[in-house]
């Protein structure tokens, strides 16, 4: 964010009315924010409606929101922060959040909190209210409290803020309006704005002050010196950066020394903020005797048993492939065949008095492309929706639990087990899936395996090619290559982590939040933008490397035994040769970067017999067993699709992790397929 | 190093690692161990001193789940050993 929008006075105790008027030269921009789970998406999506954008904020992995709506006559940006727990600096997330609020100054913030989790959900308000930009409070699920025996009396906690409270079910549409108007009426300046925001404990005030006078002059712009001084004292990974970098060391020294005679102040500034929340909402608070047990406890005493949990898991694991192959692969199988193979019959036929390479280029290069992006988008709205319900009802935290010590044994956590898992279906949500997941280096080990999960279009060309091979022990050998991907992907788990990450894991710290019913708007919403956001991002890569290919297997001569294609698989034979591949299965397993599914069309144009049982029988003709092994193990574990490239270059923020997943996708393929090719031979498998 | 050593001193003084509260046990949190991350995470999700914790489910080994200001949280066995609580008996009123 290196934009810096006009300055506007400071405003401390009274708003400054600062456009979105009648004669419209500004709109009034308004930030939403608030902890994970406390229903930020539903008044997003009840707000905005369909009026929405979605995108990443600048150089940063993390999804930015914004929409429009209009209310008493005046235009609100709305902009949803991302949902962070605090405003220091642990993760993109929360850096995005408080950089927001800091340099674009919105006019106000609309903080929501959970009514049933009301101590814990305002801790980011009272991080909030040190910040200069005035805050309106949502008590959210008012009724999920009221259900767990809390009664809270929004006047009276208003009154302890000094900020606006308004108390709202969004799930049913409840409180919504109230709270844009007590929007409208800050941002108007009709409403006074005196907050009461936590006062630092005096032993620590001391400490801050002398920080202050160490540090003035290299506060970091547009943030407040005293706010600097205490994210230094808190440790504030970010703050503490820009701070050393600004001053000479021997000055930093200095600080430094301070900060180390204080180093259990983080702790303690936390506690301080605790304190203040419970001296807020003392008066505002009736709790009778908790005695009675939630839905939440009951359900988690089946949902997160070790033994019990990893059955529901297995329940619902399933249930997710029984929908992908008994409602999407049939769905892909129609698109491919009408949709797909319809504007192709076409289109030839519009072409058929224009020169050949055109009609190819159209057919096979550009509508080939499209119609790959086309047919991955059933399995995709199934996983997207399948993420979205089970995220939004509170299951995937239980299903990360439940899966996090068998997952501690590849260098990862529980939440990285439903992305990895995704890959089954396909590798694309499996990678985009990954957002869930905080820690950077935990998030990049989980993007640079799943690859390695064998997605249902390489199981497609297993399921062709080992009958062709091994008759009737086909089966046998795809649950060997199954069991097989999966060793290779765990061993990669255990090697990436010891050398790379150098053995050290992700802190595994996840909020349990309450079940609740998933909000079919805020699901349809989600599924809706994900697969939009992979058609244009993933789409345009996809169609580009689609007619490359295409230009490649056709040219120069217009025969794919004689492309440049053609060329580069014998070029690259000698590595192929060390499992008795020839030029052939090294150009079909080039091909399949479009979709692995390609590989088998090759293969038919190659030896001009089509994709069908002709196919099987040449190929088991022309090849021993121990190749057809080994073009199986390369096939398991070889560079992904080109869709899954494409999120994976998204997701990394870069090509470097994009090329040192292919890279070493490339050497794990030959290396096991050469083992198994010498080993099978051994076995007298030619 | 100097945590390390404020833990052992701790456990002599009847003060546990969360790891070893078993599920239905109450306890309040007596200090937190660890890196400056981790720290920072965990007094966020309202791991502090004086914090009352109530663990919900311990089987001995894996990850944890606590209850703490209201919110369910599971915690690896690693970080449940760096949350110190004095331990209280279920039945004890406080």
């Amino acid at each position: 964010m290196s934009c810096h929008p006009e300055s506007r006075p400071y405003r401390s105790g009274k708003p400054v009315r600062s456009g979105g008027n009648a004669s419209g030269e500004r709109a009034v921009l308004v930030a939403l924010a608030g902890q994970p789970n406390v229903g930020k998406s539903t008044v997003f999506n009840l707000l905005t409606g369909l009026d929405q954008h979605v995108g990443n904020w600048p150089g940063k992995t993390v999804e930015r929101k914004e929409g429009t709506f209009t209310f008493n006559g005046t235009t609100y940006r709305l902009v949803d922060l991302p949902g962070t727990y605090s405003l220091t600096a642990n993760s993109a997330e929360e850096v995005v959040a408080r950089e927001f609020i800091v340099r674009e100054r919105p006019d106000v913030v609309m903080a929501l909190v959970d009514a049933a989790i009301l101590e814990r959900s305002l801790y980011l308000v009272a991080e909030l209210l040190s910040l200069p930009a005035p805050v309106v409070v949502g008590l959210n699920m008012i009724d999920v409290a009221e259900q767990e025996g809390v009664r809270i009396a929004p006047e009276v906690l208003q009154a302890a803020l000094g900020v606006p409270v308004v108390a709202m079910v969004a799930a049913r549409n409840v409180g919504v309006r109230e709270l844009v108007e007590a929007v409208d009426g800050l941002a108007r300046g009709e409403v006074p704005y005196a907050p009461h925001p936590p006062q630092i404990r005096a032993d620590h005030q001391r400490v801050l002050e002398e920080i202050a006078g160490l540090i003035a002059g290299c506060a970091p712009a547009p943030y407040p010196l005293e706010w600097v001084a205490l994210k230094l004292l808190e440790g504030d990974g970010e703050i503490t950066r820009m701070v050393q970098e600004c001053m000479p060391g021997e000055r930093w020294e200095q600080v430094h020394e301070v900060l180390r005679a204080h180093d259990d102040a983080l702790v303690a500034v936390a506690g301080g903020r605790y304190e203040w929340i419970g001296r807020t909402i003392r008066a505002a608070v009736a709790r009778p005797r908790a005695g009675q047990i939630g839905l939440t406890e009951r359900l988690d005493r089946w949902a997160a048993h070790p033994v019990w949990g990893l059955l529901l898991l297995a329940g619902v694991l399933g249930l997710i492939f029984w929908l992908t192959y008994t409602v999407g692969t049939p769905l892909q199988g129609l698109l491919d065949t009408y949709v797909v193979g319809t504007v192709a019959g076409l289109a030839r036929a519009a072409l058929s008095g224009a020169p050949l390479w055109l009609a190819g280029l159209v057919v096979d290069g550009a509508i080939g492309g499209v119609g790959a992006v086309l047919t991955f988008l059933p399995i995709l709205v199934i996983f997207f929706a399948v993420m979205a319900v089970l995220e939004d009802a509170g299951y995937m935290a239980r299903a990360a639990y439940v899966m996090d010590g068998f997952m501690h044994l590849m260098g990862l956590h529980g939440k990285s087990f439903l992305p990895l898992f995704l890959g089954f279906g396909c590798n694309v949500p499996a990678v985009l899936g990954t957002r869930v997941i905080e820690s950077r280096r935990a998030r990049l080990l989980t993007i640079l395996l799943a690859p390695l999960v064998p997605c249902t279009a390489r199981m497609a060309v297993i399921a062709f090619l080992a009958p062709a091979f091994f008759g009737s022990a086909a089966t046998l050998v795809s649950w060997g290559l199954l069991l097989l991907a999966l060793a290779v992907l765990a061993l990669s788990g255990v090697l990436i982590n010891k050398t790379l990450f150098r053995g050290r894991r992700a802190a595994f710290i996840m909020e349990l939040p309450l079940y609740h019913l998933p909000n079919w708007h805020t699901i349809g919403l989600l599924v809706w933008q994900r697969s939009l956001a992979f058609v244009k991002k993933a789409g345009t890569l996809i169609l580009a490397v689609s007619v490359v290919v295409w230009a490649l297997s056709v040219l120069p001569g217009g025969k794919v035994e004689t492309s440049f294609l053609a060329r580069l698989g014998r070029w690259l034979e000698p590595a192929g040769r060390w499992m008795g591949f020839d030029w052939r299965l090294v150009v079909a397993l080039l091909t399949g970067f479009i979709a692995k599914e390609n590989s088998i069309a090759t293969l038919g144009v190659l030896f001009g017999t089509g994709a069908g049982a002709g196919l099987a029988a040449t190929l088991a003709a022309t090849y021993p067993a121990a190749t057809g092994l080994a073009f199986l193990v390369v096939q398991m574990l070889f560079v992904p699709c080109v869709a899954t490239v494409a999120v994976i270059r998204q997701e990394t923020g870069g090509w470097r992790w994009t090329l040192f997943s292919l890279g070493f996708l490339l050497v794990v393929s030959w290396a096991a397929g050469v083992g198994v090719f010498w080993l099978a031979t051994l076995l007298g498998l030619s | 190093m100097a945590r390390s050593d404020l833990a052992a001193g701790l456990a002599r003084d009847g003060v546990v690692a969360l790891s070893e509260v078993r599920a239905g046990e109450r306890g309040v949190v007596a200090a937190l161990d660890g890196g400056r991350g981790l720290l920072s995470r965990m007094a966020s999700l309202g791991f502090t001193p004086g914090a009352e914790v109530t663990v919900v489910q311990n089987f001995r080994r894996g990850p944890l789940i606590a209850q703490v200001r209201g919110a369910r949280i599971a915690l690896g066995r690693g970080e449940a050993g760096k949350v110190m609580v004095y331990r209280k008996s279920p039945h004890e009123v406080w």
